[in-house]
């Protein structure tokens, strides 16, 4: 125990560094505005994928719909800090409370199901909030919600990404977790082993969703607007790529798929019109060469070369 | 007009926009059924198959019937290369893989196909006129008859193909148990091919009638009524030939009666309310058998 407490100050301290870089980078003006919107969208996106790997690559529930519960953080950020004036983080905290409960009513019924047929349910559901809340017009319909005040800085963005990869990392560590990644390689060995298969997939679905609603938020204080037409299943299809590409049930391996994708994506904007494609080819390639994604599922720092920073014997 | 008759008229509507997701879910069925795959990349094969007519009948100025034709061939070809180009080196991968690489097939025919035809809809040409028939208490347009027409003699072709060859007997073996279908003799490879060819065609068709139907077509169409034709799929029971073309139908239907009746906009919505009812109450679809897990 007191190793593992050793471990996480370490990369609490390596994190911290890696922040102060970035931001003496922003602050210095090194970094210009289209590269500092794009450091903000890729801590978004780590958080998305490091959730979206909890349900996904942990938990083995294959779910399509996690841009669903982001449209949910958005909207409900968004409504409290405009028509409520609410402090940001009371924004933060009421976007992961409405998500996780959405998403623990949408896990309760469709958890029994499995593989495919869990995919395309819940990939239903994503869009039905989707279509849901373009047909409200208190949040501005089909036409998206204007007039969101940017608050969402690199600090923000940084230090509630940390928050989350560091909760799921203990989560994923702890008896919690291994029940999960017991579900995931035999549910029914799982259940026969006293294991309440229901109890953990739903709670890590919730939780899930939950930090998807908190990406939702940061998001939506990022780009002043938001529109259901940014929350599609294109955009969960984004997100599990991402893990997919990093290597399911690694989260270090979802930090480096939605850094790199992100980076990836943001290198091509200066070639719009073959973006999409390079992207596409890109894709396949790396599932021909590479199916198990970057790396497979082994955390970045148990490789040899990072045990000798972690302290370990 | 009556409430009926306006009922009568959402049903004909229904019907009409039913058997172009009955066209595609065939394809989708076919292909899961004999490699567990969902394609996502089918909704852009009958994009590329509306193009192809589109191209035939403009540009060459061919009458419908040959550009149907050619668009189905040409299609069929495209998705059997897709197959062999980017499914087939992933037989023995983990499944996600396959279905990361079906996505990154519909983004490389969405996208490459906007570079060559720009983003921009194309007004398909009306080549029937508008004429409407009055059988009883229903109207029907010369477009809708086309539609049930060419659908009833795919269909009619695809259950002769499927029932009383030898291919389609291969092709039902194949998807009962490829290993023992391949200890009979049976070349898998080829029988998964020829079923993403004929899949492919009957979305080509689908893509074409859409054109005729609604006048326009745009690289992006395919997304939302492939991701239909797949809920239309599993809502007659995914594998299942004839309960593809009744997901098809159905859905159609209450998407019709759904924009007709309470708002255009909960029509999307409606067919994933559906999907998500029939998951939770009977997971193997209308028409599909349970079966039991084995440990």
């Amino acid at each position: 125990m007191n190793s593992l407490r050793k471990r996480d100050l370490k990369a609490i301290v390596i994190s911290l560094i890696v922040f102060a870089i970035i931001q003496g980078l922003i602050s210095s003006e090194f970094l210009d505005p289209f590269w500092q919107l794009n450091i903000i969208v890729i801590c978004i996106n780590i958080i998305m994928s490091v959730s979206l790997n909890l349900i996904n690559g942990y938990t083995g529930q294959f779910s399509l719909g996690h841009a669903g519960f982001m449209a949910i953080g958005a909207y409900t950020g968004a409504v409290l800090s405009v028509n409520f004036h609410m402090p940001f983080i009371i924004g933060l905290i009421v976007a992961f409370a409405v998500a996780a409960i959405i998403g623990c009513l949408i896990g309760l019924p469709t958890m029994r199901l499995r593989g495919d047929y869990l995919a395309i349910a819940t990939l239903g559901l994503g869009e039905i909030i989707r279509i849901v809340i373009m047909n409200v017009n208190y949040v501005g319909g089909a036409a998206g919600f204007m007039g969101i005040p940017k608050t969402t800085n690199f600090a923000w963005a940084f230090f509630v990404m940390l928050f989350v990869v560091f909760f799921i990392k203990n989560y994923v560590n702890s008896s919690y977790g291994r029940a999960c990644v017991a579900i995931r390689e035999n549910e029914i060995a799982a259940e026969a082993m006293g294991v309440n298969t229901t109890k953990y997939k739903v709670l890590a679905f919730t939780i899930g969703a939950g930090f998807a609603g908190v990406a939702g938020c940061l998001f939506a204080h990022t780009f002043y607007i938001i529109h259901p037409s940014s929350f599609t299943f294109l955009a969960s299809f984004n997100y599990l790529i991402m893990i997919v590409m990093g290597g399911m049930g690694s989260i270090t391996g979802s930090i480096a798929g939605a850094f790199i994708l992100t980076t990836i994506s943001a290198l091509l904007s200066n070639w719009p019109e073959l973006r999409m494609s390079i992207y596409a080819l890109l894709l396949i390639g790396l599932m021909f060469y590479r199916p198990q994604g970057l790396f497979g599922n082994i955390e970045l720092t148990s490789l040899p070369i990072f045990r000798h920073f972690k302290g370990g014997k | 007009m009556g409430i009926m008759d306006q009922f009568l008229q959402q049903l004909i509507n229904g019907i009409s926009l039913g058997s172009i997701y009955a066209l595609i879910a065939l394809g989708y069925t076919m292909v899961y059924g004999i490699i567990k795959l969902i394609n996502f990349a089918h909704g852009d094969i009958y994009m590329v198959g509306a193009y192809i007519g589109f191209f035939c009948i403009t540009v060459m100025n061919w009458p419908v019937l040959p550009a149907l034709l050619v668009s189905m061939l040409l299609t069929g070809i495209l998705g059997m290369l897709i197959e062999r180009f980017a499914y087939r080196p992933l037989r023995s991968a983990p499944r996600i893989s396959v279905l990361i690489t079906a996505i990154g097939v519909s983004f490389f025919l969405e996208y490459t196909m906007m570079y060559f035809v720009t983003p921009q809809p194309r007004t398909f040409p009306s080549i029937l006129d508008d004429a409407a028939y009055h059988i009883g208490p229903f109207v029907i347009n010369n477009q809708q008859i086309m539609i049930f027409a060419i659908t009833i003699i795919l269909m009619a072709i695809l259950t002769y193909i499927v029932q009383y060859t030898k291919v389609g007997k291969a092709m039902r073996a194949v998807s009962f148990d490829n290993e023992t279908a391949q200890l009979m003799g049976i070349n898998s490879n080829r029988i998964i091919s020829v079923t993403f060819g004929i899949g492919s065609a009957l979305a080509a068709a689908a893509g074409v009638l859409v054109g005729i139907y609604y006048n326009s077509i745009d690289p992006l169409m395919g997304i939302m009524p492939g991701l239909k034709a797949f809920v239309a799929a599993v809502l007659g029971g995914i594998g299942i030939l004839p309960g593809a073309a009744a997901g098809g139908i159905i859905l159609g239907i209450i998407e019709a009666l759904v924009s007709g009746f309470i708002s255009s906009t909960f029509r999307d919505a409606a067919a994933f309310a559906i999907l998500i009812l029939v998951l939770l109450f009977k997971p193997t679809g209308l028409l599909g058998k349970n079966t039991n897990e084995k440990v």
